[in-house]
Parts: structure tokens; C-alpha cells; sequence
């Protein structure tokens, strides 16, 4: 589905809001100006996100998932930005929007949640003064009716006492009850898109679980679409339907959460999966680094932009993987597109990679494979799945 | 400096190597002081209350918990950078607790940190030969003409460029400066290592790379390590011992297999159902975890008896009015729980009832002859009660009242 092309034309886009996602970024790029040069920050990413759906953006620091993001908020500073493709959001196109308008939607239809709650929070202003601010820009209510909904959405979220913390600053919650406080304010307004930008990575695993459990049930009551961006892979296990891996500012593999992360096809995503150890691993394995380090945005490397970190790179014949971007095409299996010139990736993942990773996962994924191919007959990855049983 | 076999303090028969540091009882209460002219203490933040471990020469100990739960503190009274309140820390035969400054000086040498920021820790006007020079200097463990060699050497056991010794730390990505503060603290070929989460503030790919590193250089130079960090699954992967840490406490400490195989307390439970994790994917969904309500409560004020009762699902009125010692249940196994069990059995049967000389409710039993008060050792000791026997003993104790 985020592969297709959206074919803009006025005809569409005027009935988009029925037939569309909720959600469709086309072909964006941001470019940043700088003195060192042109920063592509992000390079022809597409996708879209339909209502009461979750995407995982996963990727580096660096490899645009966070620009991409802002760009969906309308934050980047227009006059030193350059960006080209479209957003829309509920049909209406977001790039070129005067300032005023976005405005309109930004906190309100959109909101987001950032990173880190301290520096996001105003440090002279109390908690509910900032989340009543929030719903009065939106809404036409009384500053009294805005305070009693201030203390509504901090129970919603779980702050306990929320008639005398109402009152308190930033600094008298702690980093768990600040980043709740924040996820109020950000759906003061009941957004139908919440962007959450490493929502849980400055907290602690047993208040990363309560967080991760709130955004769930409010995404059950509100029905919103939620875009969560981390770098923690077991974050979008257990939160997202669909997983987009971006490096150096392009999408390099996209598709639904299970299918990606149980058969991935690309290189970086192997790597991705291999770096970080897991609770249930055996532990005297390695662990298995990607080397190197993510390339300079200025000058990013020609041909596919992993080339230079790929292990698998000689598995290509000729220069390809130097002199020629891969492009985004569909995998083995249904629903998912990767940018790789490898020819069996699913074969060389499951006889080289998982072996390596994650012995006790081989077998899984064998049966699996069988299983859905008893079940599909015809299903693509059936060419590869009987010389490995 | 000092001969390794002098190490005599007393030493657990499980542990293979004899233990290179060994801290008893533990304590750094940071006073709070009234405001105006006479500033009195009025209170103080039991940062670190009593912990007892020790770390196995060559060995690694993992120190894992929640941001507040003192783990930071300990690794930083373990370098001096913070003098105990009470307790001793052996180090390699010696007590560093009580050292003067100029005692600790040579000390030094052989305890080094590594810090979370790798941005911070460096200073910005000084360049890298400078940086991992500076320790060689102040030690003085080799001649002036020689330190550059030296430098050059360091940065390539880390995996740097040795010819970028001119540059300056801004030159240099974060998990670069990282390695640039792993040099530092191998210019002094030190025996203990504390890493206060060493990666935590890398990228995921370069996560490994360090985490490779720091068990390479482990392998090569024979260093201890005391791992600080909040990722257990890091911590699983360096450490063969893991302790866990609960409002300056110890909760449970164990072998890394039976920790993250069969906890015994309900925090460490908790814990480790709150890590998400990848494979997840594979079956679909979430999983089902045990929610901890609320926030840790106040070091300065924490609550009586087991300081983990607020947050508790399994609490009874003995764990408000008992503090559950830290016992031995197995042969690298000590847990600090009232009802210490497997998950599945729900905490229900107390354990320390004979021990304490309590009835059900934690009220002390007229005639019953608690054992001694007791610090808990360092290590593990060869005899221990298994928790079916502990359960029995206190159930005797229970029908007796």
C-alpha cells in the first residue's frame, strides 16, 4: 500500500478525503541549506497511515525519520527549507499552507509528543495552565471550562490527584508523570494523528510499559492514527501494524510489523535486528555490529546509500550497489517493498543471518513459512522455503 | 600494586576467581539542609542504603534499576568520587572507604569510570592525545617522550585512527568520543572498570560496536567490571551476574541465567515483563505484563519495612512493618522478598517468618529467637535454605502462634 504512487490530480485530491488514508506523505523531500552545503534530510519518502492503524518509524539518529515527521506538523522553518512532494492529511494538502492555517491543525487534528518532556514543557507556565492553552486555541470555551478539561486529561493519562497537581510546574512531576502530563496536552483536542517522537526513550522500561499501555487504550477510545518513531525495535514489535526503516533519508523497507520483522530482506534492517541483544538470547553470542558509521547527509554515498556499512555487498553482481540506487520494489512476500539489489534476500537471511542472531527463531520461521504456504499454495516465498526444510 | 593473592577477605566457593572488590553494607545518605542562616539537616536522601556485593576479578556484575534507585550513586562512591556514609569497600584486599585523598591517589589508577555522555565527559578545548594522555601524566606511568607512543597505542586498541591524536573531541561522532573515554580509562590499565551506561546514549548500531569493544578489551586486559545500566538486555549480555536495585537497595542478586529465567521477586518480575521485545512480532500483539503503578516513592522519606510494598501487588501488613532481609535461595541466587516465589505461585506462602521470629502479620512472637541481625556478605556462601525449606520452616512458625 505505501509503495503505490498517489497520481495527484485536482479531481482527486478534492474527493480524496473519502478514498484516501488519513494520512499520505508523497515523494517529500527536505532539503536544509546550510553553510557546509545542502543537507537531504529526507528523499522521496512515501506512505500513508490509515485511522486506528499504527506506524513504526525505525531508524538512526540522522536518517530523517524525525524531519519527515516535523514536516507533517508544519515545523520546519519555510523560508530556509526546501520541500517538494505532498502531505495530506484528511485530503488536505499540507505543503505550502500559510502559516495561519497550520495552525488550525496543528495541536488539533495533529499533535505530537516529543522526546524529551523536560525541554518540551515551558518551565514558567503550570501543567494545566499549558494544557487549557492547548484546547482554547482550538475550541471556543471559558478559561474555566478549559481548567476542568485540563484536569480531565490528566486523569485520563493516569496522574493521580489530578485536581491538586493541575497547579504544579514541570519540575515538581517526575520524568514519567511529565511525559504523561505532555501526551494530555497532546490530546487535549482529540487528534486523529498522534505523532510521538521517541515517546519512551529518556524513561524507564517499567514506565516505558505504562506509557506504551495508555497510547494503546487511547488510540482504542479515539480511534487516532499513531505514528511512533524509535530506534527500539521491540517498541514496534508490540505497538505497530506497520514498520517503515528509513536510512539516510530515504525508506529502505517498508511493510506490515510481523512480515518485516520476521522475514526482513534488507541489509540495514538485518543489522538492525542482529546490534541490539535480547532478554531471551543465548549469551555467549556476539553481537553483531553494523560497522562504520551513518554517512554525511551533505554528501550521501552514490548508488545505494548503505553500500559502504552492507556486508552482503559482494553477494551483487558488478558495482551495482555502488553506482545504482536500488529502488523500492515489492518483496518476496505480499505487502512489503524493499530498496535492495540482493536477489534471495529471504534465502540469505535465513541461512546466514538468523542462524547467527537468533538459533531458536530458525525453526519458527521455517514452520511459519511452510504454514503459510500450505495455507496460500502459491505464496511467493514458496521458491525458497522447501530447500531449507 | 598490591599482590593479587593477598585478596583474603572471606570469599564464596561458587565464584571461580576470588572477588577483586567487595562492598559491605553500603551506605550514602546526602543531607538535606534547612533554609536561612543556620543550615541544620533536617533530612537526608538515602540515595544508597546498605548494598553488599561483590565484583569477581576479570569478572562483570551488571547493576540494573530504575532512574533514582541509586545504581549511578554506588558506581561513583566505588571510584570516590562520592565518599561512602558508612560501610567498607574492599578493594583488592584494602578497605577504600575511608581512605584520605592523597591515600586514594594510587588507587586511582587501578579503579576507572566510563560515563553515560560521551559529549560531556570530554573536555571540548582539549584534544584526544591530550584527553587519554592527561592520566599517563598525572601517574606519571610513563616517561614524558613516551606518552605520545602510548596515546597512539590506546587509540588503537579502541579502534580509532592513532594519527587522529591532534583532533579535538567535536571532530568525532558519539560512539567515537565513546571510544575516546573507553582509551582514557584503559591508560591506566586499571583492574576495575565501573561503566556507568556505557551505551546508552549511542546509536543502536553502534550500541554493539562498544558493547564488543568493552567485552574485547575485558577478554584482553583481565579488567572487572561493574556495569551500570537500565537496559537488561545489555546488562544479560555483558554481565554473568546481575543485581537487582530498588530504592537504594539490593532486591535480588543472581547469576544472569536464573535472574532473567526464574526471578524471584516481584519487582525484578516486573521488570523483566516490561521490556519489549522483537520476537514479539513473530507471535503478534502484546504481551501480557505486570503493570507497576505509579512512580518510585522519595529516597528521603521511603517507605517502612520492604521499600518495594507501594508499588506491590503482592503486599501484606508483614512487609510494612518487616524489612525482608536479603537471603540466599540457591547456590548464586539472594533475594530480599517476605514471599519470595515464582510468578506463577502468586506470592502467597512468607519465607523469613523463623528467620525474623515474626508471626504472619510481622509482629515479633514472644520466645522466638530471630537470628542474629545480620549484614548481608558480599558474595554467596556455601550453604543456603532453599525457598521450599524457608516456606516450611515458616509455616511452622505461622501454626505455632
Amino acid at each position: 500500500m505505501s509503495s503505490e504512487t498517489f497520481h495527484r490530480t485536482a479531481d482527486q485530491s478534492a474527493r480524496g478525503a473519502e478514498h484516501e488514508p488519513y494520512l499520505v506523505v508523497d515523494d517529500l523531500t527536505v532539503r536544509f541549506p546550510t553553510a557546509d552545503g545542502l543537507v537531504q534530510a529526507v528523499t522521496g519518502l512515501s506512505y500513508s497511515l490509515a485511522q486506528g492503524k499504527t506506524l513504526g518509524i525505525v531508524g538512526e539518529s540522522g536518517s530523517g525519520k524525525s524531519v519527515s515527521s516535523m514536516a507533517i506538523m508544519g515545523l520546519h522553518d519555510y523560508k530556509r527549507t526546501r520541500m517538494s512532494g505532498s502531505i495530506r492529511i484528511g485530503g488536505k494538502e499540507i505543503i505550502g499552507l500559510s502559516s495561519e492555517d497550520m495552525r488550525g491543525i496543528r495541536g488539533g487534528d495533529v499533535s505530537m509528543i516529543f522526546q524529551d518532556p523536560l525541554s518540551s514543557l515551558h518551565p514558567f507556565y503550570s501543567i494545566g495552565y499549558q494544557i487549557s492553552e492547548a484546547y482554547i486555541a482550538h475550541k471556543k470555551v471559558s478559561k474555566s471550562q478549559a481548567r476542568a478539561k485540563a484536569i480531565e486529561m490528566l486523569e485520563r493519562v493516569g496522574i493521580p490527584q489530578p485536581k491538586s497537581r493541575v497547579d504544579d510546574y514541570p519540575h515538581q512531576f517526575s520524568g514519567g508523570m511529565r511525559q504523561r502530563a505532555m501526551i494530555a496536552m497532546a490530546l487535549v483536542n482529540d487528534p486523529k494523528l498522534l505523532i510521538a517522537d521517541e515517546p519512551t526513550t529518556a524513561l524507564d522500561v517499567t514506565v516505558q510499559a505504562q506509557i506504551l499501555d495508555l497510547l494503546q487504550e487511547l488510540q482504542r477510545d479515539f480511534n487516532s492514527a499513531i505514528i511512533i518513531i524509535t530506534h527500539d525495535l521491540g517498541v514496534v514489535a508490540e505497538m505497530a501494524d506497520e514498520v517503515l526503516v528509513m536510512y539516510a533519508g530515504r525508506a529502505v523497507e517498508v511493510g506490515p510489523t510481523r512480515e518485516l520483522l520476521t522475514h526482513p530482506e534488507m541489509p540495514y534492517t538485518w543489522g538492525l535486528l542482529s546490534s541490539v541483544p535480547d532478554v531471551s538470547a543465548d549469551t555467549g553470542a556476539q553481537l553483531i555490529p553494523i560497522p562504520g558509521n551513518p554517512p554525511s547527509l551533505l554528501d550521501p554515498p552514490t548508488g545505494c546509500p548503505f553500500h559502504p556499512r552492507c556486508l552482503h555487498r559482494d553477494k551483487v553482481p558488478g558495482d551495482l550497489c555502488r553506482t545504482e540506487l536500488p529502488a523500492l520494489v515489492t518483496a518476496a512476500r505480499a505487502g512489503h517493498t524493499k530498496r535492495c539489489h540482493l536477489a534471495n534476500p529471504d534465502q540469505i537471511y535465513e541461512t546466514e543471518v538468523l542462524p547467527e542472531i537468533a538459533p531458536d527463531l530458525v525453526e519458527l520461521v521455517i514452520e511459519d513459512a511452510s504454514h503459510t504456504n500450505a495455507g496460500e499454495g502459491a505464496a511467493p516465498g514458496e521458491a525458497i522455503a522447501p530447500e531449507n526444510r | 600494586m598490591t599482590e593479587p593473592d593477598v585478596a583474603t577477605a572471606p570469599t564464596s566457593a561458587g565464584e571461580p576467581r576470588p572477588p577483586i572488590l567487595e562492598v559491605r553494607d553500603l551506605k550514602k545518605h546526602f543531607p538535606i539542609q534547612s533554609s536561612g542562616l543556620i543550615r541544620r539537616n533536617i533530612g537526608a536522601v538515602q540515595a544508597v542504603d546498605g548494598v553488599s556485593f561483590a565484583v569477581p576479578r576479570g569478572g562483570a556484575l551488571g547493576l540494573v534499576g530504575e532512574s533514582g534507585c541509586g545504581k549511578s550513586t554506588t558506581g561513583r562512591l566505588i571510584t570516590r568520587l562520592y565518599d561512602p556514609t558508612s560501610g567498607s569497600m574492599i578493594f583488592d584486599g584494602r578497605d577504600i572507604a575511608k581512605l584520605s585523598n592523597k591515600q586514594m591517589l594510587p588507587l586511582r589508577s587501578e579503579i576507572q569510570m566510563i560515563f553515560q555522555d560521551p559529549y560531556s565527559s570530554l573536555n571540548p578545548r582539549h584534544t584526544v592525545g591530550a584527553i587519554v594522555g592527561t592520566p599517563l601524566r598525572v601517574h606519571k606511568v610513563v616517561p614524558e617522550k613516551k606518552v605520545l607512543d602510548r596515546v597512539r597505542e590506546l587509540l588503537e586498541v579502541v579502534g580509532l585512527n592513532p594519527e587522529h591524536y591532534n583532533r579535538y573531541p567535536n571532530e568525532f561522532s558519539g560512539g567515537q568520543r565513546q571510544r575516546i573515554g573507553i582509551a582514557r580509562a584503559l591508560a591506566l590499565q586499571p583492574k576495575l572498570l565501573v561503566a556507568d551506561e556505557p551505551v546508552s546514549a549511542l546509536d543502536v548500531s553502534i550500541q554493539a560496536q562498544v558493547v564488543n569493544l568493552l567485552q574485547d578489551v575485558q577478554r584482553e586486559f583481565d579488567i572487572a567490571f561493574l556495569f551500570i545500566a537500565h537496559d537488561l538486555a545489555v546488562v544479560r549480555h555483558f554481565c554473568p551476574d546481575v543485581a537487582v536495585m530498588y530504592l537504594g537497595k539490593i532486591v535480588e542478586i543472581a547469576d544472569r541465567e536464573t535472574l532473567y529465567s526464574r526471578p524471584q521477586h516481584p519487582y525484578t518480575q516486573a521488570l523483566l515483563s516490561a521490556v519489549p521485545d522483537v520476537k514479539q512480532a513473530a507471535i503478534g500483539g502484546r504481551r501480557e505484563r505486570i503493570r507497576l503503578e505509579g512512580d518510585v516513592p522519595s529516597p528521603i522519606n521511603p517507605p517502612s519495612g520492604c521499600r518495594f510494598r507501594t508499588r506491590c501487588a503482592f503486599a501484606q501488613d508483614i512487609c510494612a512493618r518487616q524489612e525482608p532481609p536479603l537471603l540466599q535461595i540457591g547456590k548464586s541466587h539472594k533475594v530480599a522478598c517476605h514471599f519470595a516465589s515464582d510468578l506463577e505461585e502468586m506470592h502467597r506462602e512468607p519465607i523469613t517468618l523463623k528467620l525474623l521470629g515474626v508471626d504472619r502479620s510481622g509482629t515479633p512472637v514472644d520466645g522466638a529467637n530471630p537470628s542474629e541481625e545480620r549484614v548481608p556478605e558480599p558474595g554467596f556462601s556455601e550453604d543456603w535454605t532453599d525457598v521450599q525449606t524457608l516456606r516450611k520452616e515458616s509455616a511452622g512458625r505461622a501454626g505455632t502462634t
